[in-house]
């Protein structure tokens, strides 16, 4: 299959690992991945910031940068779910651009429910042997519904030893701009998770959103705790060949 | 919904309309204090997480309620569609069983018909059912200035009257207390309370039964809410757990009941869907203990001057907004409260408004327009993680909501320029490729072993607590670029569609 891979502006800017790791897997997996170099931000900071004009303006771009593939693949529940449901909102008032929206919409997903449901892949030859937790991020949960895939995946993958994260489907307290605007109930929010994260012993705390992992590692980090954060492309990615955990 | 610049909300509270909470703080300041209140956070995270899991207990069970949810859904629009219509039905059929109906445009209107008819009926004094439309319109405040002395008969209710104290949840008003401060407010307030009273439920609540009997026994006046309004037969619903409910709606001779016009429900037959859902997804009940449901006046049972005041206070300027209106569907259980990880550590009072949590920041600023510093603050004072949507038993899709009125909420001149600068930035592939390379080349200077532990002003508020990350050596399309072979950067691909392919 022909991909289009949507990296974000994030994972570009801070985290190209991640990128790189989808790239590895999709390609392993024996599909054609392309990345539009004319792609650039979704638009969603702008959007749930309360600046819809601005987001509005990042549609079209992004249509005319990715609109033609059979799969359009991001590594981020979040931005994919920006794009599936504001995405026809926003476009709205400009009939062409609503038309060439629909017809990209379903083709837009996240690496997990694209490797499970769309190409029907538990197993990605992954191999990682290391105690993980997984946090389900909101917007996989709750917006894009990704279910058991991620987990399906991690289960998979050779030598890991993946342990259950107490109270997981809580929300971190990134919430982006939430996280400078209301920082002190964010923080506490963090806090409760790195508690969680620390209960189960993992040395990795893995999860599909960048973003996400760069609030709760920010803290993870800050609190000396030794817990690394991956991005789950990352743990897929990983083979005996590779130094496991080595890229962020 | 469309992306024209929105006209805005109404910069002012209408006159009156939430009296009681003027000269609230915004919500990040309340909060601050919320959080490092560590006794606060533990009564509340007890209290949320003990019904959060009961509630999941009893939804799970019933097997339709994403079915019963949809019903709810559908019914609640269908009735505020066609709010004139079931409104003039409703006071035609509560005038033709012996009722009376008025009309309040905002809260002084509301407050100045009940202080009228409690006048009228010749007393200085009323007991009370717990209700959202009074605190929402300062009821018991308006009436105690003009002698005029309430007896809330709730218990948590009582104990929030009591301490002098604000409610700070929907349902359990004093959720913010623990039974040791309960005990401390009965024993300051109350009089003639045991000396030896101690801090058992039990033995709290027989006390507060005392104490309110011979109120029951003697009120003339009773004022109330309602969970529902039929059009069709002009009866109003109580839904409640304590029985004080039955006692104030039963035994005084006059009954007030004050009631937002978007309470109406079409048919009794309607309530089959709302009596299932609404229990289960407040206090957890299958079935609440008491459902009192009552048509004007019935000679010789119960009040014989009844009178309901439909109150507006703002809700018909709600309803012209597309994407706003939907907060009308709200049935005031609170499952979105005891799921919100925000509300969990900001407490209620941060609202600033009777109605909390994700709901109330999405109605409190639709009502009072967002002209106060709270207000103005309500929509982002959530992460948008989708808890309040995923339980809300009448699917208002609260994130949906909060981020339309991010839109039309004030902006700071500041934020508005670097939002303005950053959508500049992020939009273009070309400026995008340059921002990275300057991080990159800047990394050195801010970072150290991977990570920043301090950043200026705004981000300070990050790193205050979290450390940032240091940007890498090279971009994702920078090595795309390098390795791959295309456009060492964005622009030469980003002049035309589909650029970068092979």
């Amino acid at each position: 299959m022909r991909i289009g891979l949507f990296v974000t502006c994030l994972t570009d800017t801070l985290f190209p690992e991640t990128g790189k790791a989808v790239v590895t897997v999709l390609e392993r997996l024996g599909h054609q991945v392309e990345f539009p170099a004319s792609q650039a931000c979704c638009g969603q900071m702008h959007f749930n910031t309360g600046y819809r004009r601005e987001a509005a303006a990042m549609v079209p771009g992004f249509a005319r940068a990715l609109g033609d593939y059979e799969a359009i693949v991001t590594p981020s529940a979040s931005c994919a779910a920006m794009i599936r449901e504001y995405y026809p909102v926003l476009a709205e008032p400009d009939p062409a651009l609503a038309g060439a929206v629909a017809a990209l919409v379903p083709r837009v997903h996240d690496l997990a429910t694209f490797l499970v449901d769309v190409l029907g892949v538990d197993d990605v030859g992954a191999r990682f042997p290391h105690r993980v937790t997984y946090h389900p991020t909101c917007h996989s949960l709750r917006m894009m519904h990704v279910g058991q895939a991620p987990y399906r995946l991690l289960r998979q993958v050779r030598g890991i030893d993946l342990v259950d994260l107490p109270d997981a489907a809580t929300c971190c307290g990134f919430g982006g701009t939430f996280a400078v605007k209301n920082a002190d109930v964010s923080a506490a929010m963090c806090t409760d998770k790195v508690a969680a994260v620390r209960q189960t012993g993992a040395e990795v705390l893995c999860a599909g959103d960048d973003s996400c992992l760069m609030h709760i590692g920010g803290a993870l980090s800050r609190m000396r705790t030794g817990v690394r954060v991956m991005h789950l492309a990352q743990i897929l990615a990983a083979t005996s060949d590779t130094t496991a955990g080595a890229s962020r | 919904m469309t992306t024209h610049a929105a006209p805005g909300l109404p910069a002012g509270p209408p006159p009156g309309s939430m009296p009681t909470y003027l000269g609230m703080p915004a919500f990040p300041d309340a909060a601050r204090k919320a959080v490092a209140d560590s006794q606060l956070r533990r009564n509340l995270t007890h209290a949320t997480t003990a019904i959060r899991v009961k509630r999941a207990g009893v939804i799970d069970e019933l097997g339709d309620f994403q079915e019963l949810r949809a019903a709810a859904k559908a019914i609640k629009d269908h009735a505020l569609a066609h709010l004139d219509t079931y409104l003039t039905r409703f006071e035609e059929n509560v005038t033709r069983a012996g009722g009376h109906v008025h009309w309040a445009r905002d809260a002084a209107e509301a407050n100045a018909i009940v202080r009228r008819l409690v006048w009228q009926a010749g007393t200085d004094t009323a007991v009370k059912v717990k209700s959202m439309a009074t605190q929402e319109t300062g009821l018991n405040e308006a009436l105690a200035e003009v002698g005029i002395r309430v007896t809330e008969t709730d218990l948590a209710e009582l104990i929030v009257q009591l301490g002098h104290d604000r409610p700070s949840h929907i349902l359990v008003p004093a959720i913010h207390k623990n039974r040791s401060e309960i005990r401390e407010i009965f024993r300051r307030e109350m009089p003639g309370v045991p000396a030896g009273l101690t801090d058992d439920p039990p033995e709290l609540a027989a006390t507060a039964r005392k104490h309110l009997r011979d109120r029951f026994l003697t009120a003339t006046v009773g004022i109330s809410g309602a969970n529902f309004a039929i059009a069709d037969t002009g009866s109003l619903v109580v839904v409640e757990s304590e029985g004080n409910g039955r006692m104030c709606l039963t035994l005084p001779q006059t009954l007030i009941s004050v009631v937002g016009i978007e309470k109406i429900l079409p048919s009794w037959r309607d309530l089959e869907v709302f009596l299932a859902l609404l229990p289960r997804s407040s206090t957890a009940e299958r079935m609440n203990p008491y459902t009192t449901i009552w048509s004007g006046a019935a000679p010789g049972d119960g009040p014989q001057d009844v009178h309901v005041v439909l109150i507006d206070n703002g809700r018909t300027a709600t309803l012209a907004d597309r994407t706003g209106r939907q907060a009308l569907r709200c049935i005031r259980c609170s499952a979105c409260l005891n799921v919100c990880p925000v509300y969990e550590r900001a407490g209620g009072h941060a609202y600033g408004s009777p109605y909390p949590g994700p709901i109330g920041a999405i109605i409190s600023p639709q009502l009072r327009g967002a002209g106060s510093p709270v207000d103005a603050s309500l929509p982002f004072a959530s992460s948008l993680c989708g808890a309040c949507y995923e339980v809300c038993p009448v699917a208002i899709n609260i994130p949906e909501a909060l981020v339309y009125l991010r839109s039309r909420s004030p902006k700071h001149r500041a934020e508005r320029a670097a939002f303005s600068a950053a959508a500049t930035v992020l939009g273009s592939p070309r400026l995008l490729a340059a921002a990275q390379r300057a991080a990159t080349a800047g990394r050195r200077l801010i970072g150290r072993r991977g990570r920043i532990r301090r950043l200026p002003p705004p981000l300070s508020a990050w790193t205050d607590t979290r450390d940032a990350p240091q940007p890498p050596e090279e971009s994702f399309r920078s090595w795309w670029a390098r390795t791959r072979g295309q456009a060492a950067s964005g622009d030469a691909a980003g002049s035309q569609p589909g650029g970068g392919r092979p």
